[in-house]
């Protein structure tokens, strides 16, 4: 019988929407989510176990749990439009 | 987690609000609501005091979280556009100007003492109980009850939006925090 490995899920800030104000960071367990520079959240998902907590807290709700690899993939995307 | 003294500032926010009903020259006292965030992120570009020291969004954490008052609804779209923001920040100023014109006039005498609190920048509340003279001039006495009147309103807006939506919701658009958002991005534009 075939498994399927389910991929991570991580917490993911839409930074442009981010205030800053920090919530987030309080209600981490595992001090995943840090304010970055006074500008916006940003999580280190080494850390992170994708619990949902601070997408719970967030009072701008930007903040989203997905697959890890979609993620990824955006990051990717936001880069490429950068490069461009 | 274990419990910092900076998480019990929301005593403070709530005292200040009562010490408000009483004298209203305690009023004076939420200017360090508005220098301390901006010393901060001027000094050391980041939002400390948001993220650390606001007692105003701990009260509103403990009163939407811990007691339930708030819906836990997301904050709808255009309340966390840059427009809004912005808008609300520059609103807020213009406000405030007027309310620093307003103890001006009562400084040079043009104008006498109003003791009213006036809430949402339009009703004249009656606060004259919260009045007991001043040693200093008059003008220092409407300094207290327009300031008092800025952070009345803020408070009452905080908790209309933490009840409709999420309980920190006031921390979207909280002018403040825009304020100290935009004084850290300048920062860092600079330095990188």
């Amino acid at each position: 019988m075939e498994t399927k490995k389910r991929k991570k899920r991580k917490a993911f800030v839409d930074e442009k929407f981010c205030v800053a104000c920090g919530s987030c960071v309080k209600v981490c367990p595992m001090s995943a989510i840090q304010v970055y520079n006074g500008i916006m959240a940003k999580v280190n998902l080494e850390k992170c176990v994708g619990c949902g907590k601070c997408a719970k807290e967030c009072p701008a709700s930007v903040i989203t749990v997905k697959e890890e690899l979609s993620i990824l993939s955006e990051e990717v995307k936001v880069n490429e439009k950068e490069m461009v | 987690m274990k419990k910092k003294w900076s998480d019990y500032l929301w005593i403070l926010s709530l005292t200040y609000l009562i010490l408000g009903f009483f004298n209203i020259l305690f009023a004076w006292l939420g200017l360090l609501c508005f220098f301390i965030p901006l010393i901060i992120s001027l000094a050391k570009g980041t939002k400390g005091y948001c993220n650390r020291y606001c007692g105003r969004g701990q009260l509103f954490g403990l009163l939407g979280g811990t007691f339930g008052l708030s819906r836990k609804k997301d904050i709808p779209e255009w309340m966390k556009s840059k427009w809004f923001r912005y808008g609300f920040l520059t609103f807020f100023l213009i406000m405030f100007l007027q309310m620093l014109w307003n103890t001006y006039l009562v400084f040079t005498g043009v104008k006498s003492l109003k003791q009213a609190v006036t809430l949402l920048w339009t009703f004249k509340l009656p606060w004259h109980w919260a009045y007991h003279g001043t040693i200093f001039h008059p003008g220092a006495a409407q300094f207290a009850f327009g300031f008092y009147s800025v952070m009345l309103t803020s408070t009452v807006l905080g908790l209309i939006t933490m009840a409709l939506f999420k309980p920190r919701s006031w921390c979207v658009y909280c002018p403040m925090g825009t304020m100290t958002q935009l004084i850290c991005k300048a920062r860092h534009h600079k330095s990188s």
